[in-house]
């Protein structure tokens, strides 16, 4: 891959008014949004934060329990919040994290209160619109003590032949017995460049759940979110779905510290690639006993492309547990054979399995994005890589 | 219903099936007996349209068409259905999902044929997932019942399954060929019985003999080494290899 050069993009001037009414989006927008899993028409949210280039143009939400809001804004109103902001994430880690510290455009605060349960899912949207865009990002999310949160953030551009840049920090916290699901989709261009850093801690009895689908074709993307489990108990759970047709560049893992003692580790990814590289890590280091890991990487290749899975583990102390599980290959003829003989021609078996494979339904996603995937993976289908 | 004539099969170099003639009648029951490797579960293979199974000479005809070189969905549609021995798991695809496929576009109560086969719980579970011996015949013949074929090929319908089990797929499997009512929400008794069809013909593997006691068998015949023989009642054939073995067999074809 080429090196990315930060001054291939626009970090100056790409500013947006706000827009009140989010159902007067344009209707291809609207569909773009779609695929990245934010909803603009739906009433079945408790907060939406939208992001277009520079500019935070709309944060709206109707649950007093869960408090979001501009970054900036959370700066100003909470003294540059020194407990959250860059406390993770050392800011001189690279040059991307560099420019985006310099320079910010924005990003969202999302805290939960104490005990409160969220129902309905927060989403989030940060949106790549001018042509050459590049995006600072900073992220922060807070699930305080006995509280349960869903993010749905959805990471689109404008079209799929649209050129840009990405560059995302975030850094979470859940606290005692809270529950964090963070789901992640993303649907960038052809030409898009992404560079997201993620770090987290889960506290004592706390639970992260992260689902991260991207199906649609991205020139390069590089990502390694690493979370500590630094409570006893505390739990995180990883759920990749990543499909790279030609012209994609996907290296993408996760990374799990164990630091305290009955903690649990678990990162699962299904992969396909019809023509583009993915290259699948996993990193689990246990520190600490009880801790229990598990990796399991599947990809498909279909048609062409590459597959790299790379599941590392990691134990330092004597008593850790921790297993992996990968497998790189086709669809096995006989499954195919045996969908066919159930009267499915082979389009329609191949795909059945490949919806399978993908099992994106353990994530739980409001109606609207689960079928919109499920079209996608139809649309896979009818392309001559299966 | 289903007619082959002088199939010649190949898997790889080997012929396994040579020069094999077969009638089956509406509604006719046919018992398959034969040692290991004599060429049986070949020959289902072969009628289903799987792809190593070469068909090299001879034709198979169904309902009047020939699908000798058919592809496999084309033969279920027509309505061959077939219970697998070994069948794959398929992770991520739920029983039931692939219950309603089978119907192929007719309305399917899954719920209502999985009673029936004592298959509620494995609904939700991955196809053939951890499935028992006995679990993976019940659910092979609820994706039958919800295809409900007109030609049903099934293999060893004992192998790998304890008593109690035998005795619900024995049932299920004499369901299945007296074409007995399909469940359906949308029509009432008297309606389900006009539309009853007695046409169903089978094709079925045994080597025990233990479907014997559940389904009303015409004819049997015994292939050994790739050609059939010894034509007769299933009842004799099976009393007949328990007395003196397979070995008769040879006799008889020399």
């Amino acid at each position: 891959m080429k090196k990315v050069d930060l001054k291939d993009f626009k970090f100056e001037g790409l500013e947006h008014a706000v827009i009140e009414d989010l159902t007067s989006i344009e209707a291809d927008e609207k569909e773009q949004l779609i695929m990245a899993g934010v909803d603009v028409d739906s009433k079945d949210v408790s907060a939406t934060f939208m992001q277009v280039d520079h500019s935070n143009v709309h944060c709206g939400t109707n649950d007093k329990d869960v408090e979001v809001m501009d970054i900036k804004k959370a700066l100003e109103k909470y003294d540059g919040l020194p407990e959250y902001y860059f406390n993770l994430i050392d800011k001189e880690k690279d040059e991307f994290t560099r420019n985006a510290a310099a320079n910010l455009h924005g990003g969202y605060f999302v805290r939960t209160k104490k005990g409160a349960k969220i129902e309905k899912p927060v989403q989030s949207c940060l949106f790549l619109k001018a042509e050459n865009s590049g995006q600072n990002i900073h992220n922060i999310v807070v699930v305080e003590e006995n509280s349960e949160l869903h993010i749905i953030t959805g990471c689109a551009a404008a079209h799929e032949k649209f050129s840009g840049g990405h560059f995302g920090l975030s850094e979470i916290y859940v606290k005692k017995g809270g529950k964090l699901t963070f789901t992640m989709v993303h649907n960038w261009g052809e030409n898009t460049v992404v560079r997201p850093s993620t770090m987290g801690v889960v506290e004592e009895g706390g639970t992260l759940i992260n689902n991260y689908v991207l199906m649609k074709r991205v020139k390069d993307l590089k990502s390694y979110p690493t979370i500590f489990l630094n409570g006893d108990g505390a739990v995180a759970r990883f759920n990749s779905v990543l499909v790279a047709p030609e012209g994609s560049y996907i290296d993408t893992g996760t990374r799990i510290i164990q630091n305290a003692s009955d903690t649990k580790a678990e990162t699962i990814s299904r992969t396909i690639t019809t023509g583009g590289t993915i290259i699948s890590r996993g990193h689990i280091q246990g520190n600490n006993i009880p801790a229990r890991g598990h990796i399991e990487c599947q990809g498909l290749i279909l048609g062409g492309g590459r597959i790299h899975a790379v599941p590392e583990l990691e134990a330092t102390v004597e008593g850790v547990e921790l297993s992996h599980e990968a497998a790189v290959g086709k669809i096995a003829q006989e499954e195919i054979e045996y969908l066919m003989a159930r009267g499915m021609d082979e389009d329609e078996a191949t795909s059945t399995i490949v919806r399978g494979f993908l099992n994106v339904d353990i994530m739980g996603l409001p109606e609207k994005l689960q079928k919109e995937i499920d079209k996608q993976i139809e649309e896979l289908d009818a392309s001559d890589a299966m | 219903m289903l007619k082959i004539e002088d199939l010649h099969v190949k898997i790889g170099d080997k012929e396994v099936i040579k020069g094999l003639n077969l009638h089956i009648q509406e509604g006719e029951t046919f018992i398959l007996f034969g040692p290991n490797g004599s060429g049986k579960t070949s020959l289902l293979m072969t009628l289903m349209g799987f792809s190593n199974y070469d068909v090299t000479q001879g034709k198979i005809t169904f309902k009047g068409e020939d699908i000798t070189y058919a592809p496999i969905y084309e033969r279920a549609r027509l309505g061959i259905g077939m219970s697998f021995q070994r069948p794959p798991t398929i992770h991520g695809l739920k029983t039931r999902h692939l219950v309603k496929m089978c119907g192929n576009g007719s309305d399917v109560d899954v719920e209502m044929l999985a009673q029936r086969v004592n298959m509620e719980n494995f609904l939700d579970r991955d196809i053939n997932s951890g499935f028992s011996g006995g679990e993976i015949k019940r659910s092979e013949l609820l994706q039958l019942m919800a295809q409900n074929p007109s030609l049903l090929l099934f293999d060893e319908p004992e192998s790998g399954v304890d008593l109690e089990n035998m005795h619900l797929i024995g049932k299920m499997a004499r369901t299945l060929l007296d074409g007995e009512i399909k469940p359906s929400i949308d029509l009432s008794m008297k309606e389900q019985k006009m539309k009853k069809s007695t046409s169903t013909c089978g094709l079925i593997i045994t080597h025990t003999g233990h479907i014997l006691d559940y389904i009303n068998a015409d004819r049997g015949q015994v292939l050994f080494n790739g050609h059939l023989c010894c034509e007769a009642r299933p009842r004799d054939i099976l009393e007949h290899i328990r007395k003196y073995g397979y070995k008769e067999c040879v006799k008889c074809l020399n």
